[in-house]
């Protein structure tokens, strides 16, 4: 699949902000005094919405955005969309009371939270829905999504609260804990990527043409000389070189650089510009993470080509 | 919502629909060119489709014809006159006006017509008027005329005049409705290809069987149900050991070959005097037979003569004669025509020929067909029944372009007629005015007085080489192209593949105005395309140009166009007038006779004209006869007036619909003022079905010879026997061994014997006997594309997406031994040159064949286009490998690489090597400067139709 | 909606049975269905660079060709056009967001309502047979519409209300008709040739057909019989002496 910036960028940013927003909502240490509490909001309301932003950046038509919503029945897009414009709300009612009246509601707190996280789900469910791209449809795909977007939140967290502690531990500690597991999951899915093929539905050149009973088939001419649509969005081919070189950044920034930061936070010296650092560089490996979830797949269409 | 509002389910569709011609490929279907209005007053072509009364294409219409939005509305249109202002190549010109431009032709061509008509060589590409430019160039008085067909396909014509008076090409069909076989070779897309398409599917709906034979398995070669995967060249062996299986099975229809051809003729036998094979016949030169009754040689038509076909006879002036099928039957039952004997050669199994011939004659003798209809045959004989040899056969290009391609063509008549199969049921069916044989056409005229029109047409049928086009000594050619002349003696279109080189050579002498026509001779339409573009560019000693003046018209930038001193802009197809017309090659079928015109739907928004309404203006002013009225002043307004007005004999005129005064006759009557009105009120066409007792056994059948007497389409009944034995070549042999007049130089004599073999015959293509065959290996060929026709594809926006470059497409086998994958870069080389090509690795092809699409690749700057077009960048052209001339042989001869029978270019017999190319940039060679254009390059994005876009995208 | 519609009795199902078996491979469908959409059904069907480097647009029917070897026969190329099969159970359907995607209840028409597409593709990517194609100018979602514009308009002769591609194709390759009547021309050819489904196991149920190519003859005819001695007088000249004498 074409691995298109905006929607790259949309789902790691909006990813972090939802991040970030479930764990205010759970009313995870956060900085006091009203500066601090409006770097914190702002922070997790301007990734996830930078995020959405973003992903209008993709649509043909993003001034009719708007009629995205009216499908949630049954598009997993619209539901994202419904969920998030659902989880700002509360989230700007959340942050009304808490900026203007110190008030950190925990029963909206908990909507929000869960906003936060079915916002996500619904994120991951646009791309694990797709049978036609099997390397998506698994249920790895949101695991994966839901784990990266609580540790950039943790990180995130931890940053701005000077690495609270949270139930003993450090939010440092706790981000290694999610990292690790989010780490593990992709690991798993990187693992099943690698030799799912169309092994789901059994899709091949022969199904696809309905020509496999008469016996080995291949494409001979594609039905235009040049680049079409379905090429560039579908039919998009990577280098192995050139994927694991980006496997190795994505776990280099977004495991093992991070880890290295968050354990020298955990040392308590100047944990917040460590764990600043491991956000940034977290951020950065997942844009090489997810560049590769859109780059590596392979959709049904590839068979025709 | 409500799911019926969503969309307006019954739209406006257009203002109008004209229905005119299509002239997208050589086919000519019936089109219906739908007008809208596109809101600012203009009427824009809203959509085309297929006329579905229309005789040729029932409705249908394929890519080509779809994509005539972007051909008419092409940015690579010319808008003016052009006069040459740089070098001769490099496509700099000034806009001039038509007075200018007309004064600047009369100028030149008068003087040329005042002393020496023939230094104007006027040739004309893939135009469909013929009819019309051969008269202009007649009343003109060159002998330098001919449209393309030497390059083209001219060895299916001539083969199948010389032999049954009919043709391939699109001069004759398949009975779709009644076959039970059918053979095709060597068709790609070509002639007649809505019609094939249209017949294929009919074969399949009814379930009858397909053979292909051609190297490539695309297109219809992929939906046959069986493959013949032929090595190329070695066609006519193949068809000469299906005859050879035949014959020895007896599974040939005796009673067809009795009644209809020239096996019971009798042939003289006596080598080394100057009757040797030629026919026995009595004084009044009718040809003899051997009455198995009275044992006695008389004449073939007498009254109750029943001809033997296996025994001899002494002639009453003491030489020996035998029936020409003995003689067939001795020759085809020799060994070397086993089909074990040709299966390496051809790289057909013998398994498979052997099986095919057991089909053809399943088919032909099992399966016959009875249609209950009586007819009277031309000697008066009554015949209550049509009996049908249900074995349909097509050939085309890929037969025809080889140096042995008249005779491989002449063996699949020759197979055809054995089987009984010409025009009967089931069978290859003529389309009127067909059948024609040899000695109801015209003979070539040659010669050109200074100030006069030549005494006939320039193209015909040579009799024999008594009428060959020679000067005084017997061996000059008269016309430049050397066509009548020992090089191509029975030429029958001439050979434009010549005309330039030869010109540039001043061999058998230099012209002073080339003159041409929609020819891209300096590209896709040349051998040797490169070494064309010198020629034409080339200087003499005192700085002038070899070829001194050359003009050239054509709607688009071409390539050709850069080569040309003046340029007259032709119009698009829906602009203009033509006349596809009975006089030339009309838009007939077996059951109906048809001829069509072109009119202008729309109107030129350029200041382009018409180029044969061009020529009505320069005949004028030229005072050539015909052209003129008493007085000097112009006769014909323009073509659409010469259209209607002239008269080619009393009567009879380029369009048969609607003559006589009050349109109420056809084929023969007066001129009719409002003719073209009545095509137009009729869709474009005029069609007049044949009566159900001459719709077979036309060559015999006297209700056709009626029906055509009376359209016009003959003076008067035409006898037509099948030759299978063509005396002609005799003749021409005897000339080569110095037994008859006039006698063959040294030079060709044994090109003569070996070829000019009076029953079909196979020999080696040239350019493989020319070479090693080990350092060239394999063949090259190329094929038409279905969605592409010749370069003028190329500029339009929705073909060069289909195809907008041209892989060389190699045998795994090929791939394997040398190394190569797709996606690599080889070069090519043949004898004559070496290019670098992108390779794409393919199974289903003859495993010693490398072929690609033709004409995709293209001249930077060219038609428009970016000079990174991906035609220019990676397209190529094959014809840089192929010369106008074979490699020399050891006396430091070189021949023109054509047919020697017809001088057919013979591009199909190329041979190559093949190896790959270092890693290096991914752009094809040989590459040529950029020509500048007279027009601006083509933008974009198109939003073709955005005009009635109304509250789409508004909302 | 995006909910595909609830199967009512008595509705139709709309859509092409594509010959393999006589497809010849000439783009003359892809070209004719361009030419009648871009200036018919909503936007244009768009080009970029048509005269330039890269020339791209978009088209809703397209013709592929593969290359098929069997393991004991020579390879044949089979030709092969490809445009929306109008799935049953259509995923660009349910998963658009906006609604603009959707199924016709009455003849199972799969459309896109243009002023309501957001262009964000999702259809595309949910159609495992590349059937539908952003526009590049006008970036909406365009694809096959089975010619709604012209199956049911007044304003065209009553012979030519079928889609575009199926009147021009020259091989007959295509044929229209209503698959959920099982008296139709069309089920009766995909019963009797063995119309099949593409990627039956995407589970979306098309409602084009495809009909597979026959089987390729082979070399399997038994050989004439020769008359003995061909040259012989018994042989073909003895036979000739007995074939004239029947005449």
């Amino acid at each position: 699949m074409h691995p298109a910036v905006s929607v790259i960028f949309f789902t790691v940013t909006s990813g972090a902000g939802f991040g970030l927003m479930f764990l205010i909502g759970l009313g995870w240490p956060m900085p006091q005094g009203g500066l601090g509490v409006f770097i914190a909001l702002a922070l997790a309301g301007a990734l996830a919405v930078a995020g959405l932003v973003s992903s209008t950046f993709h649509l043909g038509h993003p001034e009719r955005a708007w009629r995205a919503v009216s499908q949630w029945r049954s598009s997993w897009l619209s539901r994202e969309g419904v969920l998030a414009i659902i989880t700002l709300m509360l989230f700007g009612v959340y942050a009304f009371l808490w900026f203007f009246f110190d008030i950190r509601s925990t029963a909206l707190g908990l909507f929000m939270s869960v906003g936060s996280v079915a916002t996500v789900f619904a994120t991951a469910m646009i791309y694990a829905q797709l049978k036609t791209i099997p390397m998506w449809q698994t249920w790895l795909t949101p695991a994966c999504y839901l784990a990266f977007s609580l540790t950039l939140g943790l990180v995130l967290a931890g940053m701005l609260s000077g690495n609270g502690v949270v139930g003993g531990l450090p939010t440092a500690l706790w981000a290694s804990l999610s990292i690790v597991l989010a780490w593990v999951l992709k690991m798993m899915w990187w693992n099943r990527a690698g030799s799912i093929g169309f092994s789901t539905t059994g899709s091949s050149v022969g199904s696809a043409t309905g020509l496999g009973s008469i016996g080995d088939v291949k494409l001979f001419e594609r039905p235009h000389t040049g680049e079409n649509y379905l090429t560039r969005e579908m039919v998009h081919q990577i280098g192995r070189k050139h994927a694991n070189k980006l496997r190795l950044i994505a776990v280099g920034l977004g495991a093992l650089l991070p880890v290295l930061l968050m354990l020298l936070a955990a040392t308590g010296v100047v944990p917040t510009l460590f764990l600043a650092l491991a956000a940034m560089s977290l951020l950065a490996g997942l844009f090489a993470e997810r560049w590769l979830f859109f780059a590596e797949a392979k959709h049904a269409v590839s068979l025709y080509y | 919502m409500n799911d019926h509002v969503r969309v307006d389910t019954s739209p406006h569709v257009s203002d109008e629909v004209q229905k005119t011609t299509c002239y997208m490929c050589a086919c000519r279907c019936g089109i219906n060119v739908h007008l809208r209005d596109d809101g600012t007053g203009t009427k824009k072509i809203r959509y085309i489709e297929g006329n579905n009364d229309h005789p040729v294409n029932r409705g249908v219409l394929c890519a080509k014809g779809s994509a005539g939005i972007m051909q008419h509305y092409s940015p690579a249109r010319l808008r003016k006159p052009l006069k040459r202002v740089g070098e001769r190549g490099e496509g700099k010109f000034e806009e001039i006006e038509w007075d200018e431009a007309l004064e600047i032709a009369t100028g030149w061509l008068g003087d040329v017509r005042k002393d020496d008509p023939k230094k104007l060589a006027f040739f004309t590409g893939r135009d469909q008027s013929q009819s019309f430019t051969g008269w202009w160039a007649q009343q003109f008085g060159t002998p330098n005329f001919a449209a393309h067909g030497g390059f083209c396909s001219v060895n299916m014509a001539a083969a199948g005049i010389y032999t049954f008076g009919g043709a391939f090409w699109e001069f004759g069909s398949p009975d779709w409705k009644h076959t039970e076989l059918f053979m095709l070779f060597g068709v790609a897309e070509d002639h007649d290809s809505n019609p094939i398409k249209l017949g294929l599917a009919e074969l399949k709906r009814r379930g009858k069987k397909t053979i292909a034979i051609n190297p490539v398995r695309t297109g219809y070669n992929a939906v046959a149900d069986e493959w013949v995967g032929i090595t190329p060249g070695t066609d006519g062996l193949f068809v000469l050991a299906l005859v050879h299986e035949l014959l020895k099975a007896g599974k040939v229809d005796v009673d067809y070959l009795l009644r209809y051809t020239n096996a019971p003729w009798l042939v003289i036998d006596a080598p080394g005097t100057a009757d040797h094979g030629l026919f026995a016949r009595d004084a009044d030169g009718n040809a003899l037979v051997l009455d198995r009754e009275s044992k006695k040689a008389i004449p073939y038509n007498g009254k109750g003569v029943k001809p033997d076909l296996r025994g001899e006879i002494q002639l009453d002036n003491g030489l020996t004669a035998r029936p020409a099928f003995r003689l067939l039957t001795d020759k085809y039952l020799d060994g070397q025509y086993a089909p074990e004997m040709v299966s390496e050669r051809t790289g057909v199994s013998a398994d498979q020929i052997r099986s095919i011939a057991a089909q053809l004659a399943e088919a032909a003798f099992e399966k016959e067909i009875v249609i209950e209809r009586a007819w009277t045959d031309m000697k008066g004989e009554r015949h209550e029944k049509m009996i049908g040899r249900p074995v349909a056969m097509h050939a085309m290009r890929g037969i025809s372009a080889h140096s042995n391609g008249f005779q491989t063509c002449r063996s699949i008549h020759l197979l055809q007629i054995l089987l009984g199969s010409i025009d009967c049921p089931g069978g290859f069916r003529y389309k009127p005015p067909y059948p024609r044989p040899v000695h109801a056409q015209p003979a070539p005229h040659g010669g050109g007085e200074a100030g006069k029109p030549l005494a006939g047409p320039q193209l015909g049928f040579m009799r024999g080489p008594q009428g060959l086009l020679l000067e005084e000594d017997g061996v000059t050619p008269q016309r430049i192209d050397k066509a009548y002349s020992w090089d191509a003696p029975m030429s029958s279109h001439g050979l434009m593949h010549m005309v330039i080189a030869n010109a540039h050579a001043r061999d058998p002498y230099g012209v002073d105005v080339l003159f041409m026509y929609m020819a891209n001779m300096s590209w896709n339409s040349s051998m040797n395309t490169s070494g064309v573009m010198k020629m034409l560019t080339d200087k003499d000693e005192n700085g002038d140009y070899v070829i001194p003046k050359i003009i050239y018209s054509d709607a688009y930038s071409s390539e050709m166009v850069a080569f040309a001193d003046l340029v007259f802009p032709d119009t698009t197809y829906l602009e203009r007038h033509d006349a596809i017309s009975m006089l030339d090659r009309p838009i007939s079928e077996p059951e109906g006779v048809a001829d069509a015109i072109r009119w202008p739907v729309l109107e030129p928004d350029r200041d382009v004209r018409g180029f044969q309404s061009v020529l009505v203006d320069l005949g004028a002013r030229l005072g050539l006869p015909g052209m003129t009225n008493e007085d000097g002043s112009q006769k014909f307004k323009d073509y659409a007036d010469y259209i209607q007005k002239h008269q080619r004999k009393p009567g009879i005129g380029p369009l048969m619909g609607w003559r006589g005064e009050d349109g109420s006759k056809t084929g023969r009557g007066e001129p009719n003022p409002e003719q073209i009105d009545r095509y137009i009120e009729n869709g474009g066409f005029s069609l007049t079905h044949v009566p159900d007792e001459a719709m077979y056994y036309k060559f015999a059948n006297k209700a056709w010879q009626d029906f055509a007497t009376e359209m016009g389409l003959q003076d008067g009944p035409v006898e037509c026997v099948f030759q299978l034995y063509l005396e002609p070549m005799a003749q021409f042999r005897l000339c080569a061994q110095g037994l008859a007049e006039p006698k063959t130089p040294d030079t060709h004599k044994q090109r003569i014997l070996d070829c000019f073999d009076p029953l079909p015959d196979w020999y080696a293509p040239f350019e493989g006997e020319g070479i090693e065959a080990s350092e060239y290996p394999f063949h090259a060929l190329t094929q038409r594309p279905a969605a592409m026709y010749h370069s003028w594809g190329s500029q339009n926006a929705w073909l060069r997406q289909i195809h907008g470059h041209n892989p060389m497409f190699v045998p795994a086998d090929i791939c394997d031994a040398v190394g190569l994958e797709t996606g690599d870069w080889a070069w090519v080389s043949s004898h004559h040159g070496k290019i670098k090509v992108p390779v794409k690795r393919m199974d289903a092809v003859n495993g010693k064949t490398i072929w690609t699409w033709n004409a995709i690749g293209k001249r930077k700057g060219a038609w428009a286009l970016s000079d990174g077009a991906p035609e220019a960048e990676k397209g190529f052209l094959l014809n840089h490998l192929i010369h106008e001339l074979l490699p020399p042989k050891e006396d430091g001869m070189r021949w023109s690489n054509s047919d020697p029978i017809t001088g057919q270019a013979a591009w199909f017999d190329l041979r190559v090597n093949i190896e790959k190319a270092e890693a290096g940039e991914a752009e094809s060679l040989p590459q040529f400067p950029a020509q500048d254009g007279p027009v601006p390059d083509g933008d974009g994005p198109l939003r073709y139709g955005a005009a009635w876009l109304k509250e789409f995208m508004t909302r | 909606m995006t909910m595909l519609p609830e199967r009512q009795s008595g509705a139709k199902s709309l859509g092409l049975v594509i010959d393999l078996d006589t497809c010849v491979g000439c783009h003359a469908c892809v070209v004719n269905c361009k030419e009648w959409n871009t200036a018919g059904y909503g936007a244009p069907l768009s080009d970029t660079e048509p005269y330039g480097d890269e020339p791209s647009g978009a088209w809703l029917n397209r013709v592929h060709s593969f290359e098929v070897t069997p393991t004991d026969a020579p390879a044949q190329i089979v030709h092969f056009p490809k445009s929306c099969l109008h799935c049953e159970d259509a995923p660009c359907v349910t998963v658009c967001p906006t609604g603009a995607s959707y199924k016709r209840a009455e003849d199972g028409i799969v459309l896109v309502d243009e002023d309501m597409c957001i262009g964000c593709g999702l259809c595309a990517w949910a159609c495992p047979y590349g059937a539908r194609e952003i526009d590049p100018v006008e970036q909406v979602m365009k694809k096959c519409t089975l010619c709604v514009d012209r199956i049911y308009n007044d304003n065209i002769p009553e012979q030519d209300r079928v889609p575009a591609c199926v009147k021009t194709c020259p091989a007959e390759a295509r044929h229209f008709g209503d698959l959920a009547d099982p008296t139709s021309d069309v089920s009766i050819l995909v019963a009797e040739r063995g119309g099949m489904d593409l990627m039956p196991e995407q589970g979306t149920k098309p409602v084009n057909k495809y009909l597979p190519p026959r089987p390729k003859a082979t070399a399997d005819m038994a050989p004439l019989a020769a008359i003995a001695e061909p040259k012989a007088e018994g042989g073909v000249l003895g036979w000739l002496d007995r074939a004239l004498d029947r005449l």
